[in-house]
C-alpha cells in the first residue's frame, strides 16, 4: 500500500500535517493516519480564536472504529476552522491534503515548523 | 501468546483485508469500507467469516439434562435441527456467556453450542467438570478448530444461500438448521445471524472452509461492520455489553429474559427467580445522542443535572441512520423511550434519548 505524502508540507509523528501560507499555518491528517484510522464520522476542533500549542491536543477524530487526538505541529491562534467537516467529515478521507484540513493557526514562532518532519522523514517514519 | 487463526486468513489478506485482535483470533476487521460493507448487508447481501466463534459438541445419554443444567433455555423444547438463543449463568445469575444451542439433526439427542469467541476452553472444563460432579454419561468435545463459520447475512441472502445450496432453503424457518450441501461440501446451514437481516450461518468443514467461502457471491465484510450492525439490531456482545468480571449483569438487566425459563432446573436458576421478583435496578437500552460527538464503551450516562444513572456499553455513528447511537444501561425510572438524558463525552454533557435498543423498524 503507498500513501501520498506531498512534500510542500511539514510532519508531525502523530501524522498531522502542516502547510505554510504566509503567517498561516494549515493543518490536517496524512493520507496515511486518514486510511489508518477508515470511515471518519466525526471531528472535534477548537473554537476560532483559542490559543493552541505545538505539540499539544487540539481536539479529536473519530472513525467508526477508532477515536484518535490531534496534536498541534505549530502554536498561535486559530485563526479558522474548517466547518464543513461538521457535516461531512468523510472529507478528511476523501481529501485529507485538501478540502479534509483542519485547521488554520496564526504562526507565534517560525522556528516551530523547524522541529516537524520533513516529507521524506515522514515517509520512512511510516514505511 | 500466538494469535489462532481462522482457516481463510491468507485469504482474506490476499483480499486486502486489515485483521485485528478479537477473543484471542486474529480476524479481519474491514476489506473495503466498513460503511460499505454495511451498506451491503443492509441492501443486498454480505458474508462475514466468523470462524472465531467456539463450537462445543454434546453427546451421549445424558447429553439434554448436562445442556439443561447449564444453559437457561429449555433444550427438551428443541426437536431436532432446532436452535435457540440462552445464557450460560453462574450459581448468582450472572451472565458468563450468550449462546446459540443447536439440537443437531440426529434422532439421539445431541447438541452444538456456540459459545463467543476465546471462550471455548472455559466452557469446556465447565460442562466437563459438571458433567463428572453429577456423575452423567456425556461426551463433551471442543469442535472450534473443526469448522469454520460463515454468515450470509442482508434481503438477498436467502437467494444466495439457495443458489449455493443448488435447492431452495425456504424450508429453512428461522432458529432452525439443517446439514446441506453447499458447493458438494456438507454443511450445517442454520437460519440465523447477529445483523438484524434476513440470513444464515453456515458451518463448515474445516478443511473445505475456502469451497464453500467462494460458493457465496457478494460483500466480504468485517468484524467492524459486524459491530455497527449488531448495535444498529441491539443485539448484546459479550465482553463489551457484559462482563462477569468487569460488568456482571443477569438476563433480565441485558433484556434478555426470553432466553430463561425459570421452569428449568440450571445454574443460577434460583438467584434468577428471585432477581426477576425483585426486577432489575438497571436496564439494557438503546440511546441516541441528538448532539454531536459519538457514544462509546464506558461513557457515563447522567441525567440533565448531572447525576450519574448509568453507562454506555456500546456506540458508534450509525451508518444506516447517520446518527450517534448506542446501547447501555440506565437504571429503573430512566428507561422509558424518549427520556432525557445526557452522555457526557470527553467531559462534555451531551444531549441524548433514551429508545428502544432496536434502533432499526425491522
Amino acid at each position: 500500500m503507498s500513501f501520498e505524502t506531498p512534500d510542500d508540507r511539514r510532519y508531525l509523528e502523530s501524522h498531522e500535517w502542516a502547510h505554510r501560507d504566509g503567517d498561516t499555518v494549515r493543518v490536517g491528517i496524512s493520507d496515511f493516519a486518514q486510511d489508518e484510522l477508515g470511515d471518519v464520522v466525526f471531528v472535534e476542533l477548537p473554537d476560532a480564536g483559542d490559543e493552541v500549542t505545538a505539540g499539544e491536543e487540539f481536539g479529536v477524530v473519530e472513525s467508526i472504529k477508532a477515536v484518535s487526538d490531534l496534536y498541534a505541529p505549530v502554536g498561535g491562534e486559530v485563526a479558522a476552522i474548517n466547518e464543513a467537516l461538521f457535516d461531512a467529515p468523510e472529507l478528511v478521507n476523501d481529501d485529507p491534503y485538501g478540502e479534509g484540513w483542519m485547521l488554520e493557526i496564526e504562526l507565534d514562532d517560525e522556528s516551530d515548523l523547524d522541529d516537524l518532519l520533513s516529507a521524506e522523514e515522514y515517509e520512512d517514519q511510516v514505511a | 501468546m500466538s494469535l489462532r487463526q481462522p482457516p481463510l486468513a491468507a485469504v482474506h489478506e490476499a483480499a486486502g483485508a486489515d485483521a485485528t485482535e478479537f477473543g484471542g483470533w486474529e480476524m479481519p476487521v474491514e476489506f473495503d469500507s466498513i460503511k460499505d460493507e454495511h451498506r451491503a448487508v443492509r441492501e443486498a447481501a454480505g458474508i462475514f467469516d466468523v470462524s472465531h466463534m467456539s463450537e462445543v459438541e454434546v453427546g451421549g445419554p445424558d447429553a439434554e439434562a448436562l445442556m439443561q443444567r447449564l444453559t437457561s433455555n429449555d433444550v427438551a423444547a428443541l426437536s431436532p435441527g432446532d436452535a435457540q438463543y440462552s445464557m450460560i449463568t453462574d450459581d448468582e445469575g450472572i451472565i458468563l456467556d450468550d449462546t446459540v444451542v443447536y439440537r443437531l439433526p440426529s434422532e439421539t439427542p445431541e447438541y452444538l453450542f456456540v459459545p463467543n469467541a476465546g471462550h471455548d476452553e472455559q466452557m469446556l472444563d465447565r460442562w466437563t467438570r459438571h458433567r463428572d460432579e453429577r456423575g452423567l454419561d456425556a461426551t463433551v468435545e471442543n469442535r472450534t478448530e473443526a469448522y469454520a463459520m460463515f454468515a450470509v447475512q442482508g434481503p438477498d441472502a436467502p437467494d444466495l444461500v439457495a443458489d449455493a445450496a443448488d435447492e431452495a432453503v425456504d424450508d429453512l424457518s428461522r432458529f432452525t438448521a439443517e446439514y446441506r450441501p453447499i458447493a458438494g461440501v456438507e454443511c450445517l446451514l442454520s437460519n440465523t445471524g447477529y445483523t438484524g437481516e434476513a440470513g444464515f450461518e453456515v458451518l463448515a468443514p474445516w478443511d473445505e472452509a475456502e469451497t464453500v467461502w467462494d460458493a457465496f457471491d457478494c460483500q466480504p465484510c468485517g468484524l467492524g461492520a459486524r459491530d455497527t450492525l449488531r448495535i444498529e439490531a441491539g443485539f448484546l456482545l459479550a465482553g463489551q455489553d457484559f462482563d462477569p468480571e468487569e460488568n456482571p449483569r443477569n438476563p433480565y438487566e441485558t433484556g434478555v429474559g426470553f432466553a430463561v425459563d425459570l421452569d428449568t432446573e440450571f445454574v443460577g436458576r434460583d438467584a434468577l427467580a428471585s432477581a426477576k421478583e425483585a426486577g432489575p435496578a438497571q436496564r439494557f437500552v438503546g440511546i441516541r445522542l441528538l448532539d454531536r460527538g459519538v457514544p462509546r464503551h464506558g461513557y457515563p450516562v447522567t441525567t440533565a443535572d448531572g447525576d450519574r444513572i448509568g453507562e454506555v456499553t456500546s456506540g458508534t455513528m450509525s451508518p444506516t441512520l447517520s446518527e450517534p447511537i448506542g446501547l447501555g444501561y440506565v437504571d429503573a425510572g430512566y428507561t422509558d423511550a424518549g427520556t432525557d438524558v445526557r452522555v457526557e463525552v470527553r467531559g462534555q454533557a451531551k444531549k441524548a434519548r433514551v429508545e428502544s435498543p432496536k434502533f432499526l423498524d425491522r
